[in-house]
């Protein structure tokens, strides 16, 4: 069994064999492939007896599930009202210089994503991104800047 | 009109005894009727937004002829300008397990779920400790009722509550259409009653403080206190807690920066105040309700900008399912480009707003109907930074 097929049958034992498991079951590969690939998305499909075309379905509706590979680490900048008007602009250009990429794609060595998301909740103190699941208020370039850093130093 | 000011109230974060379930236990000693009436008569409306009569929604779903109703918090909190159910969340978790689980018992449902938005999933290590110490709790009660928790992946319309039952069925996060309402066909098509995060946990305050106390606060078309997430141009950003029926202005008096040119309440898909409307805008459901959103803006903005990333917002978070949205929304941001850049008349922006009218209208759920909101309202105040 590949790697992926123990994930999904784990996922689906955990979560039970229903329609209504789907998203938790593709939230659990995303966690830990970052995107859902056409494979991981069959597999999928068969564990809960539903079509690949219903499993794509849902996966493409949501701007978590992505369907194509990611990074690493995904990098989230919130570019909504509050934090645009804190300066969110800089953030992103900081981080696209040091990562060498633009908004949307990923790097050469395949250790970071970056990408924008819309309000992330912490609007008083913006800016504000997500890296991964982990949030960080309240940046300057400086301390995004170090933030990349440490994942890169602790090869996380 | 009642004449109220500003007032700093402090009930939702206040008294967290964080031993035991006290307020529900009490609950429990009432009959499922005897709760609803009180949550009736305490005047409480919806706090994510819509604001309907929470007692009004407990009865219908509890008068449904079901053997099977759920319990859902929308904890989906996409709203730009809103962080006060992640606060919630962090610092009063036990309040709204413990109003689901006043609702659960009243409506006779034997699940809850909470549907957090994928952004917070950070809290979800804690957030889970705390339900399974309610679930040991609710044992020793004899209190059939489990909460579980459910993620979202990253999109605003699943905080509409039928495009959120689709997401927890594993589908795509189209709303449907209504009726049927919740109460009658919610999730897994059975009678389901949902309510925002700070509404289960003023559900709670109702039950401790009784609605006699809760309704001296507010007006009679607004009761009771709620937090407001204060961003944007001000020196004291934050979530404060204030008593509903204040005219905007003692808002901005307390929370500008002196030079606050246009307050955006509700959000994104909420409207814009101009300064001279301050004064005659009332802060409730008798004038301009909020899900807490308040965005402040100093002179310094051009409000193109500002429309142009509600607008873009909107783009994105659309769910496509309907044309007057989908189209729409493309062709307002598309429509004011075009006007800023010269490429259409100034005039132009009238045929726009006729269309944002038209999707208040024409368009299948409330991210649809409400474009026009801001749009409307910026474009009517602020007509010449749109255009020059
Ligand atoms: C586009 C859209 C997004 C919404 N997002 C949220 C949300 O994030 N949280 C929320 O509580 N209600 C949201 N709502 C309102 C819900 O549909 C529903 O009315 C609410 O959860 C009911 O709870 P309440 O009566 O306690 O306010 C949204 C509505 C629309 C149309
Ligand atoms: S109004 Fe917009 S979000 Fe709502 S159903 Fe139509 S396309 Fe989807
Ligand atoms: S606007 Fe960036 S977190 Fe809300």
């Amino acid at each position: 069994m590949s790697n992926i097929e123990t994930l999904v049958k784990n996922l689906v034992e955990k979560h039970g064999k229903t329609r209504n498991s789907l998203m938790p079951v593709l939230q659990g590969v995303v966690k830990e492939e970052r995107y859902l690939s056409e494979d991981a998305m069959i597999i999928v499909a068969k564990e809960l007896d539903l079509s690949a075309a219903e499993v794509y379905g849902t996966a493409s509706f949501y701007t978590f599930l992505d369907t194509v590979p990611r990074g690493k680490n995904i990098v989230r900048i919130c570019k909504t009202i509050s934090c645009h008007m804190k300066g969110k602009d800089e953030i992103i250009e900081a981080l696209e210089n040091a990562m060498k990429i633009k908004v949307g794609e990923t790097t050469h060595d395949n250790k970071f994503t970056l990408l924008t998301a819309n309000c992330l909740g912490w609007c008083h103190k913006g800016p504000v991104m997500l890296v991964n699941d982990v949030v960080f208020p309240e940046l300057t370039p400086e301390k995004a800047l170090e933030v990349i850093q440490d994942y890169v130093k602790n090869s996380k | 009109m009642e004449n109220k000011t500003l007032k700093k109230i402090d009930l939702i974060f206040a008294d967290y005894t964080s031993s035991k379930y006290k307020v529900l236990e009490k609950v429990l000693e009432k009959t499922p009727d005897e709760i609803i009436n009180e949550i009736i008569d305490s005047g409480l409306k919806g706090r994510g937004g819509a604001g309907f009569p929470t007692g009004l929604k407990w009865k219908f779903t509890k008068n449904e002829d079901n053997p099977v109703k759920y319990v859902i918090c929308n904890a989906d909190e996409g709203e730009p300008g809103t962080f006060k159910d992640r606060e919630i969340l962090e610092r009063v978790f036990r309040k709204v397990l413990s109003g689901m689980a006043t609702c659960g018992y009243a409506i006779g449902a034997k699940e809850g779920y909470i549907y957090l938005r994928g952004e917070y999933l950070y809290l979800v290590p804690e957030l889970e400790k705390e339900i399974e110490y309610f679930d040991e709790f609710a044992k020793k009660l004899n209190l059939d009722f489990r909460i579980f928790l459910r993620m979202g992946s990253g999109a605003y319309i699943c905080g509409e509550e039928s495009a959120l039952f689709e997401s927890m069925e594993g589908k795509r996060g189209e709303p449907r259409n209504k009726p049927p309402y919740p109460t009658v066909s919610g999730y897994n098509q059975c009678p389901t009653v949902i309510n925002n995060v700070e509404t289960f946990a003023t559900v709670q305050i109702i039950c401790k403080i009784g609605s006699e106390e809760f309704k001296k606060l507010g007006t009679s078309d607004s009761r009771g206190s709620k937090l407001f997430s204060v961003s944007g141009d001000t020196p004291t950003p934050g979530i404060y807690e204030l008593e509903l029926g204040m005219p905007l202005t003692d808002f901005v008096d307390n929370y500008g920066d002196g030079d606050t040119k246009a307050v955006q309440v509700g959000g994104a898909s909420g409207f814009c105040v101009p300064r001279k409307h301050l004064k005659d805008t009332i802060i409730g459901f008798e004038g301009i309700p909020t899900g807490g959103s308040m965005m402040i803006f100093n002179s310094s903005r051009s409000m193109y900008n500002v429309l142009h990333d509600y607008l873009e917002f909107f783009n994105e978070e659309s769910c496509g399912q309907c044309t007057p949205c989908r189209v729409g929304c493309q062709q307002l941001l598309k429509g004011i480009e075009s006007v800023k850049k010269g490429e259409r008349k100034p005039q132009y922006l009238d045929e726009l707003k006729k269309l944002a009218s038209t999707m208040k209208i024409a368009a299948k759920c409330g991210l649809g109907q409400s474009v026009a909101n801001p749009f409307n309202s910026i474009v009517d105040n602020f007509r010449e930074e749109i255009i020059y």
